[in-house]
């Protein structure tokens, strides 16, 4: 249990996925820009990554190691992915029409986030078994999460102060950027 | 010459990286060294010309509302092949870059220009825009890669992945001065803030002089 928690801590905030590994920068420069489509953003992604992670784990075990096909995974997991992101987003225009429209137009950016494959992947080459794949899935986006939020906070008043001409816009957004993972870094050796 | 001029224009006005901030994730994450930028660059010329190639010949046969998946389908069957090959024969860039490889599927570059350039174009013109975007996106990272490698290391050099032979390298700046802060995350997103703010000056220079004609 307790390797559990450090796995999920140290996955949120020591590790974090955008700040020390770079990745899912497009949504973070993308979706920044107001606080709530951060919010939606994130709970998308989890909830993507979490639902495609249990779909290739076991695919991956159960079908391609017995098949000897393990160089199948990198074109299983895309379409897994691009799959899931499409049945979800079919599910909830029939189903849940408000959660649709909250979400709606942040899921079909998700297929090329690539948090949700670096995740898929990485449950394999780290070896998790099932317990392990799911804290280790949740963490991830859930750090995601937190920089996509405390980031758009930051833009919404950035917006309004004087930057020079050649740094608007993502310039700045990146120094920003640079800043967060300088504070970030001060997480090492929490765990 | 002036062809020349023109080349480098371009690549600042219509740089993949700075200017359309495509393929920024593996772009802050390798460039830490020479090496690493470059066996980056090549595997995407590589994957994004023949990519470029196979999507523009099968373009008329492709039904429209399935375009994506079939051009992720082709573009995760050449980045494994890529994989594949550099762990075979360049098991040094395999291990530096490690699942940024696999990441190349996701790069928004290559889907990019299969939906935007190759789905609409001749495949010789799918060819050439696969090269150029390519060399486009190297010349962005080695870039990055070289201010980040001598501001961090003090030292430029490039050595050859298949023999792990040097193939040069200059002490350039003494051990005392070096600032190691540009091999971690902070100094990736300063070198490519700079970077793109530089870009962005000579685009509002240009749009400024045309403006003024």
């Amino acid at each position: 249990m307790a390797g559990l928690i450090t796995l999920f801590i140290s996955n949120v905030v020591i590790s974090n996925v955008v700040l020390t590994k770079f990745l899912g920068m497009c949504p973070l420069l993308g979706v920044s820009r107001k606080s709530s489509s951060a919010v939606g953003m994130g709970l998308a992604v989890i909830f993507v990554i979490v639902g495609s992670s249990i779909f290739t784990w076991t695919l991956y075990y159960t079908v391609l190691v017995p098949l000897g096909l393990q160089y199948m995974d990198l074109i299983t997991f895309i379409l897994v992915i691009a799959a899931f992101v499409q049945f979800v987003e079919l599910f909830l225009k029939k189903y849940s029409p408000s959660l649709y429209k909250a979400l709606g137009i942040y899921l079909p950016l998700i297929t090329t986030n690539c948090v949700v494959l670096y995740v898929t992947l990485d449950n394999i080459i780290q070896g998790f078994d099932f317990v392990e794949m799911l804290v280790y899935s949740f963490a991830v986006p859930t750090g995601f999460m937190l920089v996509l939020y405390i980031f758009s906070t930051i833009r919404e008043r950035l917006d309004q102060s004087t930057v020079p001409a050649a740094f608007k816009g993502n310039p700045i957004a990146l120094i920003v950027a640079a800043l967060m993972a300088a504070i970030f870094t001060s997480f090492v050796g929490l765990v | 010459m002036k062809a020349f001029g023109h080349f480098l224009l371009s690549l600042l006005k219509e740089n993949p990286v700075f200017g359309l901030y495509l393929g920024i994730c593996s772009t802050l994450a390798i460039t830490t060294s020479l090496d690493n930028a470059i066996g980056m660059g090549v595997s995407v010329i590589i994957i994004l010309t023949i990519s470029n190639i196979m999507i523009s010949s099968i373009r008329k046969i492709t039904p429209n509302e399935i375009r994506i998946p079939v051009y992720i389908v082709v573009i995760a069957t050449l980045t494994k092949a890529i994989e594949l090959l550099i762990r075979a024969y360049a098991p040094a860039i395999d291990v530096a870059l490690g699942v940024f490889i696999p990441l190349i599927v996701v790069n928004c570059i290559i889907l990019g220009r299969a939906e935007a350039f190759a789905s609409k174009n001749t495949v010789w013109k799918s060819t050439l825009d696969g090269l150029t975007m390519g060399l486009a996106y190297t010349l962005s990272l080695a870039a990055m890669s070289i201010i980040r490698q001598v501001l961090a290391d003090g030292i430029l050099s490039l050595s050859n992945p298949f023999t792990n032979s040097i193939v040069f390298k200059i002490n350039l700046i003494p051990a005392e001065y070096r600032i190691a802060i540009f091999k971690e995350p902070i100094g990736a997103f300063l070198t490519f803030a700079f970077l793109a703010a530089g870009v962005a000056a000579v685009q509002n220079a240009h749009a400024k002089k045309d403006g003024v004609k």
